[in-house]
């Protein structure tokens, strides 16, 4: 799995520690390796609308309790008040639940545009905000493809509010609220690679149940949110024209250009400068004749 | 109005002695006070400031139209994207003059050299309303909190270090204001450096602009995303730029009339069919690049539809009529054609960088974003305070006028 520049970096970091200080920090890589994302797989299937996982965050993260439910042709939208929504989707094959949240992205776009890692994947897979970091500059918002992150506008010391997987929660050894507390069993945490595994076996077990499709899987470079449903997600208003690469992955070529152009261009303004420096004396007769 | 023949206080009394006396005597108003941009810039601005203490209050929310869907709005789009194009002149002149060693355009250096740093202070700074948590704006700066991975990180550095470029390439000519011969001096040795880094700076920054829009590309319409913003941006701020300092130059050459040497005033129309040149030559390549673009990702589809009129009228409305205006003006040797050229040119990249940032941002949504009307007061707001400190040093300091006899023969 290709990971961000950052940890990219980390991971070169970490490799030229080891070079000067040998064993015992490769092995301290080693162990960091080992560590998988979290993530949530979201049934469809089992999810009744009860709207537990939306009362649950609402009480965990301090935010009104909902006062609305889901209903076919309404798409309540998360916001500033909700991490979590959960909607109705009429579909060839009924009507369907389809909870949204933060999905959690391998490699987050948000991540890649803060410029201050008040967005930061966590190694635990979470992506996560950091307030003391943040300057509210929102190029976040701008950047998520699946427009997750949202701001206080009406605040004069504003927050960006976003699902962060109970991060809290999850360092204590908790499950995430919302998958501690869905009565329906619709909401399982696990590691990525467990959750993928799981979704395959639901798929490949009730072949007329489930439409076959993993969504999360490859979307946006893949995502920590994995969704199995009855229908294609195009039926259930999620995002199909995704491209599969990761977001980060379109800014990379600008940003590894930057070295480059640094250092070759002063050079060559340099040589062009001592170059021209004749013509300075012959400038004025020039101009005269044009 | 003093003439060119102009007395230079703290030199004539042996550098520095009555530095006060003077500052206090430069800070005086000079000129008229009532005048049409004052008796319409000072309710505008006086306008501007309550909403932005407001907007301080009670969030940004409260003075804009923005929305968790558009979350940059007219504070970014016009203000910096835009003003920052408008601002590319400095690098553009600087290179001719420093690098070119090409010393026809050299009497121009410094007012738009001012006028790029004012650009970037106000701007950029118009950045610091449009940002929730400003108080964390040094996060980046100062190191606890490296987001090397974004594009922004980028044009954040960039923009503080090139106002920094953009004010050694200036600060011979606050030396010469103050009579401050040795600092005139050192100050001066270091231009080209400062000039180097600048057109470097400069580069990245004016594609790092586009580059911001990148990771958006299924949110800005197809007509104006694709990989080669960063190029096309970097293209356009050449004329954009350029554009700018004909435009201001026309004006410049009428309100510090009194100001300028008839010798510059003589040189001025070579100057401007000079620069008429450039901006066709800068603008047949962006229009070819964005051509190579069109056919490359097979837009074809796309043009039979509102969106596609609305680009066709940017591409050929104030791309292509406005680079021959500025090749038949340059023939012609036609002043009116070429700053009609220039007008054009400049509404063009308006409209192109509002298109790419604001206009083709979102634009299937059913609500669209308009800026609010405070949000247009607090834009005016930026520019007018600009002007006015711009017109502050010009009639000050050495810019349009001809620098002190001491210190062309350091």
């Amino acid at each position: 799995m290709g990971l961000d520049r950052r940890v990219f970096m980390k991971t070169l970091g970490l490799a030229g520690t080891t070079l000067v200080l040998g064993k015992s920090v490769g092995a301290a890589t080693k162990e960091k390796n080992s560590v998988e994302f979290y993530g949530v797989l979201y049934d469809s299937t089992r999810c009744v609308g009860c709207q537990t996982c939306e009362t649950t965050c609402a009480e965990i993260h301090n935010l009104p309790a909902p006062t609305d439910a889901p209903e076919v042709g309404v798409v309540r939208k998360t916001n500033e008040t909700r991490r979590t929504v959960v909607n109705l989707h009429k579909t060839t094959k009924g009507e369907v639940y389809v909870k949204s949240q933060c999905m959690h992205c391998n490699e987050p776009a948000c991540a890649a545009a803060c410029l201050t890692q008040a967005m930061y994947k966590t190694k635990e897979g979470p992506v996560i905000w950091r307030g003391n970091k943040c300057m509210g500059c929102r190029y976040c918002m701008v950047s998520c493809p699946f427009d997750v992150p949202k701001f206080e506008y009406h605040s004069p010391n504003p927050k960006i509010i976003k699902c962060d997987m109970c991060y809290d929660r999850i360092k204590e050894g908790k499950k995430p609220g919302c998958a501690e507390n869905c009565p329906a069993e619709a909401i399982v945490f696990g590691t990525r690679r467990e959750l993928i595994h799981e979704a395959r076996k639901r798929i490949a077990a009730q072949p007329d149940v489930y439409s076959e499709f993993i969504y999360g899987e490859h979307e946006a470079g893949g995502t920590g949110e994995v969704y199995v449903a009855q229908v294609p997600p195009v039926e259930l208003g999620f995002k199909t024209n995704l491209q599969n690469e990761s977001y980060p992955a379109l800014s990379k070529g600008f940003l590894y250009s930057v070295p480059s152009v640094f250092v070759l261009l002063p050079v060559l303004l340099l040589g062009i400068h001592e170059t021209t420096k004749d013509n300075k004396n012959h400038q004025n007769e020039a101009d005269e004749n044009e | 109005m003093k003439t060119s023949n102009f007395e230079y206080p703290i030199a004539k009394d042996n550098d520095g002695k009555s530095i006060w006396k003077f500052l206090i005597h430069e800070f005086k108003p000079k000129g008229k006070i009532l005048t049409p941009f004052n008796v319409i810039s000072v309710p505008v601005i006086m306008l501007g400031t309550l909403i932005i203490i407001y907007r301080f209050i009670h969030g940004i929310g409260a003075v804009t139209n923005l929305t968790q869907e558009v979350p940059w709005g007219l504070w970014i789009g016009f203000d910096v994207v835009t003003g920052v194009a408008f601002a590319g002149g400095a690098y553009v002149l600087t290179f001719i003059v420093y690098i070119l060693n090409n010393q026809k355009y050299h009497s121009i250096v410094r007012i738009t050299v001012l006028n790029g740093f004012l650009a970037y202070v106000f701007y950029a700074g118009a950045l610091l309303l449009d940002l929730g948590r400003p108080w964390n704006v040094i996060n980046p700066i100062i190191g606890n909190s490296f987001g090397t991975s974004s594009v922004l990180f980028l044009v954040a550095w960039h923009f503080l270090l090139y106002m920094l470029a953009q004010l050694i390439e200036f600060s011979p000519a606050v030396a010469e204001w103050l009579g401050a011969r040795r600092a005139r001096k050192i100050l001066s040795g270091m231009t080209i450096a400062a000039v180097i880094f600048g057109i470097t700076l400069s580069t990245l920054h004016q594609s790092g602009l586009g580059a911001l829009y990148l990771m958006a590309k299924d949110k800005i319409h197809p007509l104006w995303y694709s990989e080669f913003i960063p190029i096309m941006f970097l293209v356009s701020s050449i004329f954009a730029g350029l554009s700018m300092v004909i435009f201001e130059g026309s004006i410049s050459h009428k309100v510090f009339f009194n100001q300028i040497s008839e010798e510059n005033h003589h040189a001025q129309d070579g100057i401007v069919r000079g620069l008429s040149r450039i901006c066709a030559g800068a603008m047949f390549a962006y229009f070819f690049l964005q051509f190579l673009v069109f056919i490359h990702e097979k837009r074809w589809g796309l043009l039979n539809t509102p969106m596609g009129y609305w680009y066709l009228l940017e591409m050929l409305g104030f791309v292509l009529l406005p680079m021959l205006m500025f090749v038949y003006g340059y023939r012609r040797k036609s002043m009116n054609v070429i700053k009609t050229a220039a007008i054009l040119t400049m509404v063009g990249v308006i409209l192109n960088r509002l298109n790419v940032t604001v206009i083709g941002f979102r634009w299937e949504d059913t609500v669209r974003y308009v800026p609010s009307w405070m949000e247009i007061v607090v834009t005016l707001t930026v520019i007018f305070t600009e002007i006015w400190i711009f017109r502050w040093v010009i009639r000050r300091m050495p810019v349009l006028r001809d620098s002190p006899a001491w210190a062309k023969h350091q």
